[in-house]
């Protein structure tokens, strides 16, 4: 019996050293029935990505809380880019300002989270927006 | 052999890290027409070293992989990790952390690192898990170090799998009747106190060692002596002491078998035949009743109390299998 699973990184890229949120985004993530790799702190987007193609996840999730958010999401969107591996969905969390939103949407995050979105809603926005890949 | 399959396979030959990743993804979710690549890749594999790390939640395993990593990177060998979570059998999902401790290796070539869950499966690592390291195998890793899931007691399906089987505890935890529980005292190969620099690790360790030289069923079937170290995995104390315990094992095997190759061992084959075939026709008997609706049905019959289980159970097997 085949059954594929959603596989999804939860991942803390740079110098930030605040991964409270990260560990409830993996939890919840973990209790929609996802499975979820948690790489820890302090991660370079080259490290990230790498892990990403050895897990075979379907989503990066990266979460950052201290502004860094403008040098290291499109530095990991680049590297997925070079890597040949763009079917990959990367979405953000954090202190992210307003007006940078648009910004990383166009550099290819496809959502960005805020403080105080509830749990449930990032859940179903990644059964919708996230599915296992085919074959 | 299908084009598809052959460039499958000569992309796991050469390494390729996305081809083994989707490979080993492929596996787990038991996507159709997986064995058929398992059946091709089989002749390649059988040269690597398997070693198994188990131990109760917390002793320390993926620490002590994540520098058994740089220390054998540092003799010139390649290692393939696979590190096993559970699966919650609530919700179907797993946080797989194991590779928190071992990411500083992420990018380096000789090393490829990837989080299994259980996916409810018993006995610490899973069929799946074993099919990963026939595939890790083939990409030629000289080591592959395969950390189960903390294991209590008797998960202890690993020694099955591994060449060599380290168990790690901690000081403190393995006092006295925990120390007599049967199952991980019998798996070891090699014994490790990590975090041994808390107190009552010589404690531990003569408990241990006691423990051991009463299992005179052991001493009798084999002259491996496991050894017992004192490690403090996070300050890199004691395992490269613990690289060596393991070539000696290797050698130890070496002499007794003639070849290290699992699969000449008809013990060990026998035991990973006899585990296939029970996912096997376990796997094609339940998605028979499935189908066909006759699980639900026996399942209503119960609870409405038409009959009594043992009853149920011997007319699905007589229908379907003996």
């Amino acid at each position: 019996m085949s059954q594929r699973r959603i596989r999804v990184m939860v991942a803390k890229p740079g110098l930030d050293g605040h991964d409270r949120g990260a560990r409830v985004i993996a939890r919840a993530f973990r209790d929609a029935g996802f499975e979820v790799v948690y790489t820890g702190l302090h991660q370079t987007p080259e490290e990230i990505v790498e892990a990403a193609i050895q897990e075979d996840v379907d989503m990066i999730g990266l979460s950052s809380l201290a502004g860094a958010h403008r040098f290291l999401f499109p530095r990991v969107m680049e590297l997925l880019k070079e890597r040949g591996v763009e079917d990959i969905v990367v979405c953000g969390g954090g202190i992210i300002p307003d007006d940078d939103i648009p910004k990383l949407k166009a550099m290819g995050v496809k959502e960005i989270f805020t403080p105080g979105t509830p749990l449930h809603k990032i859940v179903e926005w990644v059964k919708e927006n996230v599915k296992p890949r085919e074959a | 052999m299908s084009k598809a399959h052959k460039e499958i396979i000569q992309k796991v030959l050469e390494g390729d890290t996305r081809t083994v990743a989707r490979l080993i993804r492929d596996i787990d979710d038991n996507i159709p027409g997986i064995r058929q690549v398992l059946k091709e890749l089989y002749p390649y594999t059988g040269n690597a070293y398997v070693v198994g790390i188990t131990g109760a939640p917390g002793v320390g395993k993926s620490t002590l992989v994540d520098q058994m990593i740089l220390h054998l990177r540092k003799r010139g060998r390649t290692v393939g990790v696979l590190a096993v979570d559970p699966t919650s059998p609530f919700t179907g999902g797993a946080i797989l952390g194991d590779r928190v401790r071992m990411q500083r290796h992420s990018m380096d070539k000789g090393v490829f690192i990837r989080s299994m869950a259980t996916r409810g499966q018993f006995g610490g690592i899973t069929q799946a898990t074993r099919s990963a390291i026939d595939v890790l195998d083939a990409t030629g890793k000289d080591y592959i170090l395969v950390e189960t899931v903390g294991v209590g007691q008797d998960e202890v399906d690993i020694v099955k799998t591994a060449h060599t089987t380290i168990v790690v505890v901690i000081p403190g935890m393995g006092d006295d009747i925990q120390a007599i529980k049967a199952g991980i005292l019998e798996v070891g190969d090699i014994f490790v106190i990590n975090k041994a620099d808390r107190e009552g690790a010589d404690r531990t360790l003569m408990d241990l060692r006691m423990m051991l030289e009463m299992e005179t069923d052991r001493t009798q079937r084999d002259d491996w002596k496991p050894p017992i170290l004192k490690v403090q995995a996070v300050f890199d104390i004691g395992v490269s002491e613990l690289l060596d315990t393991i070539e000696e094992h290797r050698q130890y095997l070496l002499r007794k078998y003639g070849d290290v190759k699992l699969r000449s061992n008809p013990a060990r084959v026998k035991e990973s035949l006899i585990q296939m075939l029970k996912d096997r026709l376990f796997e094609s008997f339940l998605g028979k009743i499935t189908k066909s609706g006759e699980l639900d049905d026996t399942v209503l019959r119960i609870s409405k109390g038409e009959i009594d289980p043992y009853s149920a159970c011997d007319n699905l097997l007589k229908e379907h299998v003996v």
